[in-house]
């Protein structure tokens, strides 16, 4: 018997280690350190407080996209986002860190823009300030979200204590129905396995499913490994990892590229490496998904009719469905197709890529959004925006009656006064359901873009399906 | 740098609910600044504390006497799922919290404890469900004792269980001690790596937006 296989998780950490710690924890080598307008100035600030320096500035790159308005002109930015985008400029120049600022190529939501530039890589290790970090793990990186202080640290000395986390495959079988996407799949897989399925793993997504889709998907797909608890998720790097990358501004050129193409061809899991946990997910079965409650771990098929507490033997979980209904509005034992909306969002880190747009592109055409019902498209990046209107979608969208915004976080996260108002039911492309996450009291209900598209029109939760070419 | 934390004997509350996130534990709009520390207390679990009027709503668990005074959370699964904003952790420390039990804790949410002298402890279910019948039973009075040193809880009917911790992260809390200090003595080290790094993986270090 020879060595046991490798897994991805065990090739990068490993080539990352500067120092064993105890146990299973290590001090591990930041090879990109992403910042943004909400933390990044504070942990600039921070370090200048205890008389540091930024370690490695030509590892760290800043861009705007939390706090900032996506009117047209940023108009409506509040003077404490502001304040922030201010103190990012002014800390990031003294620190000789480069920040793609507002307007300019290059700017967009922290987790577009890594891979569309070509700064996110396979086989690095890549954090930033902000949850869904994991988004980056679409092309092959180890990437997760870090607190304040872990920020702190990074800026301070480009690495990073992590312990190493437990190891969970995920295979994704078939082939996807039609009107069924990389959104419908994760969030049927949190509905599977709950919010705290993934906790304390590493997520490494496969299958058939996964190696057939395009990498904007794949970002999709590992951009919710941490409402599944997973503070990272992953995909191997394959032949469509390198073509997505190949002359991106920041990507490797030349004889370099061949090098890097020769490690990266490496990363995969060995056939016979071991996973502490496997779980195989037939995507054939999978209809397109809506949450009804208020964590995404509530979820049902389109077609499904919302949980009835009645039916729910188990007093906690009973509790918890009557909780979660009572604020969503909702009655337990209805359909949820035709719940009647007032807000549709698409946008955000999870799906504001220029595929997304398209697929919700595709079905608003020609159509109208339906009479009281608001509608946005905020496009992920400055570069979504350009390619996109390049294509005529901004057109397209204001035609049918959607709002066609400047980049950024917006209504994710309701940082930066876009709020849905409260009791107002959302359609979000969105990443969180949480009580008060698009604003005091909103309703929120995560869905793919071409569901958020196909809600706007019916002006009700619909079945795409029901409304394709 | 984070306060040491060795053992407290407290009132607790029980927070029960599962999947309680950090949007749920402090809104984002409180988080936006640079000199929001020292604001937060006030703004924690708004959602549940306090009535759309503003008012307190009297049937949340931490408007009630004796839970007030609580410096202990015991908490449902998955606790602090969601979010990275350290800003969970600051609120709950402005409104004196010290430890939390829970069965579970977002990965995130967990290291961010220990970053600000905060324990949350990890024990089964079954412990986390019988400290909260307990602390019910006593209507608060009963108050839960925390012993990092010798990772023992002891209920408020004198139950004692053990926990798990890992060892780095206990003698961290025990001596109050600052990551990015120690981390920085070892920077000969990080530097060597990178050195040889440089050979190694040149796409990582030079990466230059090329025209």
């Amino acid at each position: 018997m020879g060595k046991p296989g490798r897994t991805l998780l065990a090739k990068i950490w490993d080539q990352h280690v500067i120092a064993r710690m105890s146990g299973d924890t290590d001090l591990l080598h930041v090879d990109r350190h992403l910042l943004h307008d909400l933390g990044g100035s504070r942990g600039l600030l921070d370090l200048k407080s205890r008389g540091l320096k930024v370690h490695n500035p030509e590892l760290t790159f800043a861009t705007p996209d939390h706090a900032i308005s996506t009117a047209r002109g940023r108009a409506g930015t509040s003077k404490i986002g502001q304040e922030l985008l201010a103190a990012l400029r002014v800390e990031t120049a003294a620190s000789g860190i480069q920040m793609f600022d507002i307007d300019q190529p290059g700017q967009g939501i922290v987790h577009v823009i890594g891979p569309e530039l070509g700064l996110s890589l396979p086989g690095s290790l890549i954090v930033c300030g902000d949850s869904h970090t994991c988004t980056h793990g679409g092309l092959g990186a180890l990437a997760f979200g870090i607190g304040s202080s872990e920020l702190t640290h990074v800026l301070a000395t480009q690495a990073l204590i992590q312990r190493r986390p437990k190891t969970m495959r995920v295979k994704f079988e078939g082939k996807l129905p039609l009107g069924v996407t990389a959104k419908d799949m994760i969030l049927a897989l949190i509905g599977h396995i709950g919010a705290a399925g993934g906790t304390g793993y590493a997520v490494e997504y496969a299958g058939s499913a996964i190696r057939d889709m395009p990498i904007e998907g794949r970002l999709t797909i590992c951009n919710l490994s941490i409402e599944l608890g997973a503070k990272m998720g992953f995909v191997a790097p394959d032949e469509k990892t390198f073509e997505f990358l190949r002359d991106r501004p920041y990507a490797p050129r030349g004889e370099m590229w061949h090098r890097a193409l020769t490690a990266w061809r490496q990363l995969p899991s060995d056939a016979d490496a071991v996973f502490d946990k496997e779980i195989v997910i037939d995507v054939e079965k999978i209809m397109p998904q809506v949450t009804w409650g208020t964590s995404p771990e509530q979820v049902v098929g389109v077609d499904a009719r919302i949980p009835d507490p009645q039916t729910i033997d188990d007093p906690v979980r009973r509790t918890s469905v009557e909780t979660a209904l009572e604020y969503m509005g909702l009655k337990g034992g209805a359909p949820i197709a035709g719940t009647p909306i007032d807000w549709v969002f698409i946008g955000s880190c999870t799906n504001s890529r220029l595929s997304d747009l398209r697929a919700a592109a595709e079905i608003a055409r020609g159509r109208k959004v339906a009479p009281g019902v608001r509608a946005w498209v905020v496009p992920g990046s400055e570069t979504v925006k350009r390619e996109a209107v390049a294509e005529g979608l901004d057109k397209l969208f204001m035609d049918a009656g959607f709002e066609w915004r400047e980049p950024g976080c917006s209504m994710c996260l309701a940082a930066n006064g876009e709020t849905v108002a409260p009791g107002q039911r959302s359609v979000s492309t969105s990443n969180r359901n949480f009580v008060g996450r698009q604003g005091p009291r909103a309703r929120t209900h995560l869905a793919s873009p071409a569901s958020a598209a196909a809600a706007a029109i019916a002006g009700a939760i619909t079945d795409v399906r029901t409304m394709g070419r | 740098m984070p306060k040491p934390f060795s053992k407290l004997t407290a009132t607790a509350a029980a927070i029960m609910r599962s999947n309680i996130d950090t949007d749920v534990i402090i809104r984002i709009e409180r988080l936006v600044g640079n000199s929001v520390r020292g604001t937060l207390g006030k703004w924690a679990f708004g959602s549940l504390r306090y009535l759309p009027d503003g008012s307190e709503n009297p049937a949340f668990i931490l408007n009630r006497e004796p839970y007030r005074q609580a410096e202990i959370l015991v908490t449902g699964p998955n606790f602090g799922c969601g979010s990275s904003r350290e800003g969970a952790v600051w609120s709950l420390q402005e409104l004196g919290i010290r430890a939390i039990i829970g069965s579970g804790f977002g990965d995130i949410f967990f290291a961010n404890c220990f970053q600000n002298g905060i324990l949350p402890v990890v024990v089964d279910k079954e412990i986390v469900d019988s400290l909260a019948a307990e602390i019910e039973a006593t209507q608060g009075a009963g108050r839960v004792s925390v012993d990092l040193e010798a990772q023992t809880i002891v209920s408020p009917s004198g139950k004692q269980h053990t926990f798990d911790i890992d060892p780095r992260r206990r003698e961290g809390l025990l001596q109050g001690l600052d990551e990015v200090s120690l981390t920085l003595q070892r920077d000969n080290q990080i530097h060597a790596f990178q050195a040889a790094d440089r050979t190694e993986r040149p796409w990582i270090h030079f990466a230059r937006k090329s025209a």
